[in-house]
């Protein structure tokens, strides 16, 4: 089992990507599911938000030639509801980002991002909106998400974030993915299996 | 005297395993439903890290999300579609997970197959790569979508990291008026309580409402939880959960099914158990509903207008303006009278034998719109072959729809069936986010079957009620 890099501080620049409900078919339409790997994903990030049909761009924040190179996604409110698709933060990850600081998530997009070392953080909604308008005006700004401080850092201006304690720890110790514990528990997922009526091989 | 325990509770005491150092809970799964989309790349992790798949006999697995409804003749044209669908084969047929194909007469979509096999049964855990696995709780299960990499986590270990949700209490009571289903009710509790309302939430259904629906009611509720932001939802296991269950192929048969009974209700919700949050809905309350947004929370009753921006809080009003734009609305404008260019009856939500008698009803005898394209796609083969037992696809085709294979179809569009340019389509599905069926453009409106067909028939949204006579005395 390989071990993981900890994921403790990201710093790099923003690209605010304004409104609440950012649905997963926004972060990344379906028809990008038809692979059997994520390797291709990040090209389809946004897609229709950023292309129209006829393939011109429609002037999307993520394609100001300032915010070239973003690895901090700036965002509103229940960010990546709906479909359970890995796909919407693992093109998130190979399009560059390493964290997302919003007002809040959906619940299994926050599990899918941080499973895969994406930092999810949420802002309170002036914070938030502080630090949207300053990403905004000034692309070249440095942003720091910090996981150990639970601050982010914007410039001159600082802001307290919240996460859960869980995925805060997996991340900040480099245990985000869970198989390798899940694994050492192997003995007692087999008791617990034999309690609940099923048949266990040996 | 014990504590008194929620549904929750229990089942999450008995599948606990134990706690890992995150504080999580690494959680038994007793059922893992696999589809073509969201696996390829959990075999290939598992492949990678020379692990198997841990209880094989615990996985069960099918194709819907990318199979063709208009042909089952192989090879299909999309050849990606193709590949899918081969990997999935290879990976079941690798490590001996029970696959339903095409043409087994048990395919379908994932959360239609469960329940009509009786793989989903109450008190269990269920997991899927599929956002609607909510559909499950119908059995008083707690069953959530997941993402790819806990898929390989579920095949590898039969166990997720997970943390406890707090528990909501919904409860709907009185009698729903004429011409008002399950999916008014759910779309109402989601304009209710919001998007993002359930986040964090698990919600449990009460109330004499969820105890007087059929199972198939109750799963159409149940789906569309995770719409409202809740990962999952149940009803209480009951007498009619407990009939709907007796004799399917995977249930309990001879002396093990009493025993099971026995134990699927003593999961029931202890009185007096401890709940996060209360909600109280009078099903007098419930009207005929409409999303006309694109969030399954922008809904008005199928008789108002849809919002003006200037009336919704300054913080929605952005959110409004977006949507208005998307839907190519005016605020202000009754959503009654929207011209259709699509009708589509399908998907996990609403795509059951009960669905497409209630759809035959009101349909005999009557015609679809000369500018609506209509197509009923049942949920399974099972559906599909039920239906045309009792002669409900004739009573489809001769009204002028198209009577689809089973699968996801146009509910999310990864197969041929996709909305073109700003086609505006009524739909018996559970999202109506943008491009959601297959155009960028293209627009959504949610509703119940009923009122698919009331909009085929005239070529706009429209009270079924009126169109049909629905609730008022019919002569036979």
């Amino acid at each position: 089992m390989s071990a993981f890099e900890p994921v403790i501080r990201v710093t790099g620049t923003g690209v605010a990507v304004c409104g609440d409900d950012i649905d997963t078919d926004r972060i990344i339409p379906a028809r990008f599911l038809k692979c059997v790997t994520f390797d291709e994903l990040g090209e389809g990030l946004f897609y229709d938000e950023r292309f129209a049909p006829d393939g011109t761009l429609k002037g999307h924040p993520l394609d100001r030639p300032a915010c070239a190179g973003a690895s901090v996604l700036v965002t509103g409110a229940n960010f990546g509801c709906g479909s359970s698709r890995e796909h919407a933060p693992q093109s998130l990850v190979r399009a560059g980002f390493r964290a997302v600081v919003a007002g809040s998530f959906a619940e299994i997009f926050f599990g899918n991002a941080t499973n895969i070392g994406l930092a999810c953080v949420r802002l309170a909604p002036d914070d938030l909106a502080d630090l949207t308008a300053r990403v905004q005006a000034d692309p070249t700004l440095p942003v720091t998400v910090d996981l150990e401080a639970m601050r982010v850092e914007a410039g001159d201006r600082g802001y307290a974030a919240a996460m859960p304690d869980s995925a805060r720890t997996a991340l900040i110790t480099g245990t985000y993915d869970p198989l390798a514990e899940l694994l050492e528990g192997l003995p007692q997922v087999r008791a617990t299996a034999l309690a609940l009526g099923h048949e266990v091989p040996s | 005297m014990p504590e008194p325990r929620s549904l929750l509770d229990k089942v999450w005491d008995a599948h606990a395993v134990r706690t890992l150092r995150s504080g999580q809970t690494q959680l038994f799964i007793d059922t893992h439903l696999v589809h073509e989309v969201t696996s390829p790349q959990a075999f290939g992790m598992l492949r990678d890290l020379g692990l198997k798949v841990l209880m094989p006999e615990r996985t069960f697995a099918t194709v819907d999300h990318i199979v063709p409804t208009h042909t089952r003749v192989e090879p299909f044209e999309d050849p990606m579609a193709a590949e899918m669908i081969a990997h999935l084969r290879r990976n079941v047929a690798e490590h001996g997970i029970a696959f339903f194909d095409v043409g087994s007469g048990r395919q379908g979509i994932v959360h239609m197959v469960g329940p009509e096999l009786g793989l989903t049964q109450p008190g269990t855990t269920i997991a899927c790569g599929d956002s609607h696995t909510s559909t499950h709780g119908a059995f008083g299960a707690i069953a959530f979508g997941i993402g790819t990499t806990q898929v390989r986590d579920v095949l590898a270990t039969q166990t997720l990291a997970l943390s406890k949700p707090k528990l909501r209490r919904i409860e709907v009571n009185g009698t729903l008026g004429p011409g008002v289903y399950a999916k008014d009710v759910i779309l109402h509790i989601i304009r209710t309580l919001g998007v993002k309302g359930g986040v964090g939430y698990a919600y449990e259904y009460a109330g004499d409402v969820f105890d007087r629906m059929t199972m198939e009611e109750r799963m159409t509720v149940c789906n569309m939880s995770i719409e409202g932001g809740a990962r999952f939802g149940y009803v209480q296991p009951d007498a009619t959960t407990v009939a709907y269950l007796r004799g399917r192929p995977y249930a309990p048969q001879g002396a093990d099914w009493d025993a099971a009974v026995e134990r699927w209700l003593a999961f029931r919700s202890d009185p007096g158990c401890r709940y996060d949050d209360v909600v109280e809905i009078r099903a007098e309350d419930v009207p005929p509903t409409v999303t006309w947004g694109i969030n399954p929370g922008q809904a008005v009753a199928i008789d108002e207008c849809v919002p003006r921006p200037e009336d919704v809080p300054p913080g929605e009003r952005q959110a409004v303006e977006e949507a208005l734009a998307h839907m190519q609305l005016e605020g202000g404008q009754p959503i009654a009278g929207t011209p259709v260019d699509v009708a589509f009856l399908g998907s996990c939500t609403n795509a059951r034998l009960s669905d497409f008698v209630a759809v035959a009803e009101v349909l005999a005898g009557r015609r679809v719109h000369p500018r609506v394209k209509a197509i009923a796609v049942p949920g399974s083969e099972h559906v599909k072959s039920e239906c045309e037992r009792l002669g409900i696809d004739r009573v489809l085709k001769a009204a002028g729809f198209e009577w689809r294979a089973a699968g996801c179809s146009m509910c999310l569009a990864m197969n041929p069936d996709k909305l073109v340019g700003d086609q505006l389509c009524a739909s018996s599905s559970n999202r109506n986010f943008k491009g959601r069926q297959g155009s960028p453009t293209g627009r959504t409106v949610l509703m119940s079957p009923v009122m698919v067909a009331a909009a085929a028939v005239t070529g706009v949204v429209t009270d079924a009620r009126e169109v049909f006579g629905v609730g008022r005395e019919v002569v036979a």
